[in-house]
């Protein structure tokens, strides 16, 4: 019993590292399908796994959709040849993208994907560590990632690297004020006098069972997906790669399965962006604003939850992809004076209404 | 002088400046792309129309009735930029072939090295003969070089046939029977 019980997190914890290392792949493969559609092309189609690939009509399918491409890429990076050059500094170069990944990983551990009902009948979400600190967690670890971009620049020793490495870490740190600023008044409303959930994600998808924040706090919402694209350097805000200018940015110097690291961890952060999005705005597991949880107290309700909530994590990931084959980058001083001068403003000012705003609505209801 | 005329360009208004509606706009143009028809050709299963005065690779034809039109004149050996073309005449065997043995010559080899040749269709031009043409093949590959020297044979399976509205030689041989006959 008592092995049980230290076992079994351990096992649900690999269980969910191998369903989110999968849907790595699978946003890569979404990646280069949806920006193919975009751009009138058909997308990786040729992959065929032996026995699979070779069923008769559902096996024509699955290969035009490509879906045996992640694991042709990641053997790819398996077996290709390691190359290390020979001006780099040796244990900071294999470090980085180890640095990289390993934050988005560890987000994870608080990240709430479902609700279940408890022996008491009280709602409990599905989490590996439901802490009440979630969000300051969330914000803490998954900024460490850019020390894999910073290791990675400054250990490659070469111009290219370098300027990429430097440039991110100059985003990173002028978008994460925005950010955080932006969920405050999320906060403010769901961490309200009285309840119990603290900085618990939770806590926030609870809070929106009638009226998911998105609806009623646009503005936190945008700020906080502006900066979310800034993190996770995506375009319009790649600057940390920019391949027109800087070749291949932080990873020019990398490799094999070194730069299979690092291209998991930069999917790895997009879909805690986007799950960390729906959690804070689109109400999580919810069914829609107004109609919280219709759905049934057993298993098959836990799965529907789940599904749910990962319908809209898809969608989100879909909107990362759908911006980046719209827009062009930003200009390097673009970038920052959008940051500087007009997201953190913003920001505060949008913080200063909510605060009078939640503390107003207080006032009338209690 | 011309005279230059200054655009007037309208200040952003508001609405621009926050990029929010361009945005908008442009990812509502990239979900519509999304729908479309995709323009890809799947190269090795789907070949692009080749147009009609294609100038692929250079190729030996045959008149329908399977004779090698070819008479080793070496006018496109002479022709050809890139001395891409190397002709070796030889007679004609009267034994063998007694109704062509009026033609004198043909090439007993004939390369083409397509590595050198530049498609430029000038043997095409100045065959007296029809017997070689520039036709829809586009895409060799080949080991080495040697392999890349096209023989006679190989420049004749590519080539093929092709229609003869003149039959020149037949004629010639008709003229030739001919009693008085002048030519
Ligand atoms: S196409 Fe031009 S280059 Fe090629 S064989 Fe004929 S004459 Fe020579
Ligand atoms: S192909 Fe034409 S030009 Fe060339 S040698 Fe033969 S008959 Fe003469």
């Amino acid at each position: 019993m008592d092995y049980l019980s230290l076992l079994m997190p351990v096992v649900y914890a690999l269980l969910m590292i191998s369903v989110f290392m999968t849907l790595c792949a699978y946003t890569v493969l979404a990646e280069r399908k949806v920006c193919s559609y975009i751009q009138g092309r058909v997308g990786p189609n040729r992959a065929r796994i032996p026995i699979i690939g070779h069923i008769p009509i559902i096996g024509n399918i699955l290969t035009r959709l490509g879906l045996f491409h992640p694991a042709a890429d990641g053997l790819k990076f398996l077996f290709k040849e390691e190359i290390t050059p020979g001006h780099v500094r040796l244990s900071y170069y294999y470090l980085a993208p180890i640095v990289a990944l390993v934050p988005a990983l560890t987000t994870m551990a608080v990240l709430p994907f479902g609700r279940y009902f408890d022996a008491n009948g009280v709602v409990q979400p599905l989490i590996l560590a439901n802490v009440d600190i979630g969000i300051l967690f969330i914000l803490a670890v998954s900024s460490l990632g850019v020390y894999g971009i910073v290791l990675a620049g400054w250990a490659s020793n070469s111009k290219y690297p370098f300027l990429g490495a430097v440039r991110s870490t100059a985003q990173m740190i002028s978008y994460e004020l925005a950010m955080g600023l932006s969920i405050l008044p999320v906060f403010l409303w769901s961490a309200a006098p009285g309840s119990d959930y603290g900085l618990s994600l939770f806590g926030v998808v609870q809070s929106q069972q009638n009226l998911w924040l998105i609806l009623w706090q646009p503005g936190s919402a945008l700020i906080f997906l502006v900066a979310l694209f800034a993190e996770t350097n995506r375009l319009p805000f790649d600057m940390a790669e920019s391949e027109t200018d800087l070749v291949g940015g932080f990873h020019t110097e990398y490799g094999a399965f070194k730069f299979g690291m690092f291209f998991i961890a930069e999917y790895a952060h997009i879909i805690m962006g986007s799950a960390i999005f729906v959690i804070l705005f689109l109400g999580g597991w919810h069914f829609l604003p107004g109609i919280a949880d219709p759905w049934p107290s057993g298993i098959l309700g836990i799965m529907m939850s789940t599904v749910w909530f990962l319908f809209k994590v898809f969608a989100m990931i879909f909107f990362f992809i759908w911006m980046r084959w719209s827009m062009p980058r930003f200009r390097y001083d673009q970038v920052m004076h959008l940051g500087w001068k007009i997201l953190l403003p913003l920001a505060i000012a949008n913080f200063i209404f909510y605060i009078f705003v939640i503390s107003i609505f207080d006032k009338l209801t209690l | 002088m011309a005279k230059t005329k200054v655009l007037e360009r309208k200040p952003l208004t508001f609405a621009e400046k926050t990029f929010i509606p361009q945005i908008a706009s442009g990812l509502a143009t990239t979900f519509s792309n999304i729908f479309k028809k995709s323009v890809t050709l799947q190269y090795p299963e789907e070949r692009p129309v080749i147009p009609e005065n294609y100038r692929g690779i250079p190729t030996l034809v045959k008149d329908p009735k399977g004779r090698v039109k070819c008479v080793s004149c070496q006018l496109c050996e002479f022709v050809c930029p890139p001395k891409a073309i190397r002709i070796k005449p030889s007679e004609i065997d009267s034994d063998e072939n007694p109704d062509r043995a009026h033609i004198e010559k043909e090439p007993s080899a004939f390369d083409i090295n397509m590595l050198r040749c530049i498609y430029c269709g000038l043997c095409q031009e100045v065959c007296p003969e029809e017997a070689i043409f520039l036709q829809d093949e586009f895409s060799l590959s080949g080991y080495s070089r040697e392999e890349m020297v096209y023989g006679k044979d190989k420049l004749l399976e590519l080539g093929g046939t092709l229609p003869d509205s003149h039959y020149k030689w037949d004629k010639k041989k008709e003229a030739e029977d001919q009693p008085f006959a002048h030519h």
